[in-house]
């Protein structure tokens, strides 16, 4: 009976959870699909009476919406690339030899991931001024990547020391490379570690704002969250259009997600971070 | 001779991505250092003088050292506990499987997926005086007689700036959690209820202990987290009314850009960033120590 009971309350406190975890994304979609003169009434409605989707073709057909759109994923999957083919090949150095300095370098790979990424705004700034890319993509791809590494490479060491090292002699006895063994045994054997390390890295790019809001000046190469903001102040009270427009940011990203869930337990339970 | 090319591909290997670490992290963090100790403007780059320990001097002198200390506290006591507790209440309530919790596990991980832009929007549109909440306290509850000011506020504006923090990161927690949690062996609990533990006495004397190491680096990133709370501020509250809801970030970014004091600024950027890297430091060589 009590058993029964705590199932039931348990069940209800997953509900009122739920609840609250979407609450926010309800109300931007009923708000987006509201007329204007509808949203700035009081008392407020929660539920659109007429439904439009005016707010939505505004949102895409204004032209720095479009752009940011294509801006942010480029950014995004350039940065990918970069992030994902340097912490990968530092993992496996990590996992796989011994080197001079690799006890020191590991600390101060792992002293970086303390660091609050965003106290390092001014130096960044000035050295990328320097280097004459300010107002670049280049900007940001760069910093972007730097900024993944020290945790990506964490994600990967860990789910590559668990691959057993049996397989790297049998490679070696049969003549082959370290490389062979990276590119045909590792990285094949360490799919569902990535799956974290896409998630939280897509995450982190596709959202970051400081560093977008600082480095980028021209409209033209604006990212999506700067460029939402930027329309939250444009648009003061159309509540409607920035709404649209932070669905429609929101969706790639969504579905990833939706897409890879399924794996992101199992690569975690396998992976660095363990009970 | 294999040994000495092994070691030359571990260099191959290695060289690449630490290079790009050492001077895009590495090598700013000691810039930023050198740049606290001199006057430095962001309207004359090329021309800096060094003027020592003046920059500190001057935060100290600051009574928004105090507020956005004061706020940090605050942001990060609500933050920290709220997260990791109904994090791993949820990951608890979750880590078995039935019908439906699949459907759990990815809504509870929503909130986690939306920017902070976003978010923040959202947040500030839900608590602007005209808005939903306000409807429903004060003309539906009659809880308030009239509107709340939640935004203009301070203390009431911080506490939304903690909801919205709590809100993003639940799922998060959750996560790292439920991973931990499916690491517990099932034997454990089989013997304890062979002893005739109850669930709270399984729950305190084997769940939690068993993740204690996941606590801990939980722990360590949200603490780095609140450190980080900025993108809420900013587009919130802007750090007003009277920057009585400044944080550290906020601060050093509107010294840095707003009034062009980059030393001012960098200096403020190491003040707090140091002793949160030496805490994390402590906390992750005790975890090791008592591995």
């Amino acid at each position: 009976m009590s058993a029964r009971l705590s199932r039931v309350s348990i069940g209800i406190a997953l509900f009122i959870g739920a609840a609250i975890s979407l609450y926010p994304l309800f109300f931007m979609l009923s708000t987006s699909l509201q007329p204007n003169a509808v949203i700035l009434e009081y008392p407020p409605r929660l539920w659109p009476s007429e439904p439009t989707w005016d707010h939505y073709w505004e949102a895409w057909n204004s032209q720095q919406f479009g752009r940011s759109l294509l801006n942010s994923a480029f950014v995004t999957v350039a940065a990918f690339f970069a992030l994902f083919a340097l912490s990968s090949m530092l993992a496996f150095a990590y996992s796989r030899f011994e080197f001079r300095g690799k006890r020191i370098s590991w600390l101060v790979l792992m002293a970086c991931l303390t660091i609050p990424v965003m106290t390092l705004i001014i130096p960044q700034f000035v050295m990328i001024r320097d280097m004459g890319l300010y107002d670049s993509y280049w900007a940001l791809v760069l910093v972007y990547t730097a900024s993944g590494i020290p945790f990506t490479t964490f994600l990967l060491k860990g789910f590559f020391d668990s691959i057993s090292r049996e397989i790297d002699e049998s490679v070696f006895m049969d003549g082959g490379s370290s490389r062979l063994l990276f590119l045909r045994i590792v990285m094949p054997l360490s799919k569902p570690a990535f799956v974290p390390a896409i998630i939280f890295n897509a995450l982190y790019i596709w959202e970051e704002f400081p560093w977008a809001l600082t480095i980028i000046n021209d409209p033209a190469k604006r990212t999506l969250p700067v460029a939402l903001a930027n329309f939250q102040g444009q648009y003061t009270t159309q509540w409607g259009v920035v709404f649209a427009g932070s669905l429609l940011a929101l969706l790639p990203i969504l579905v990833l997600f939706l897409f890879l869930q399924r794996y992101l337990i199992r690569g975690m339970t396998a992976g660095a971070v363990k009970g | 001779m294999y040994a000495k090319k092994l070691r030359r591909d571990a260099y191959l290997f290695f060289i690449p991505g630490f290079l790009f670490v050492c001077w895009f992290i590495v090598y700013p963090l000691v810039q930023n250092f050198l740049y606290s100790f001199y006057d430095f403007r962001l309207t004359r780059l090329s021309d800096k003088t060094f003027i020592g320990l003046d920059n500190y001097h001057a935060i100290f002198h600051e009574k928004l050292l105090w507020i956005s200390l004061r706020n940090l506290l605050y942001y990060g006591l609500l933050t920290v506990p709220g997260q990791m507790v109904l994090g791993f209440l949820a990951a608890y309530a979750l880590y078995r499987s039935f019908p439906g919790v699949k459907f759990f596990r990815a809504v509870y991980f929503v909130p986690v997926v939306t920017s902070w832009v976003v978010a923040s929007l959202v947040f500030k549109f839900i608590f602007t005086d005209r808005g939903f909440l306000n409807y429903l306290l004060t003309d539906k509850l009659h809880w308030t007689s009239a509107p709340v000011s939640w935004l203009s506020t301070p203390f009431l504006a911080l506490t939304v700036l903690a909801l919205l923090g709590i809100w993003k990161g639940i799922g998060w927690v959750m996560v790292l959690y439920l991973a931990a949690l499916q690491n517990v062996p099932q034997s454990l609990y089989d013997a304890a209820k062979v002893d005739g533990a109850g669930a709270w006495q399984r729950l305190v004397h084997i769940t939690i202990p068993s993740v204690r190491q996941t606590s801990s680096f939980i722990q360590v990133m949200l603490i780095i987290g609140s450190f980080n709370v900025f993108t809420s501020v900013m587009l919130m509250t802007g750090g007003g009314p009277l920057h009585e809801t400044e944080v550290l970030l906020s601060w050093m970014y509107n010294k840095a850009f707003k009034h062009y004091d980059l030393g001012y600024a960098a200096a403020l950027a190491y003040l707090f960033a140091l002793p949160i890297a030496v805490l994390n430091w402590l906390q992750m060589r005790r975890d090791k120590e008592s591995d």
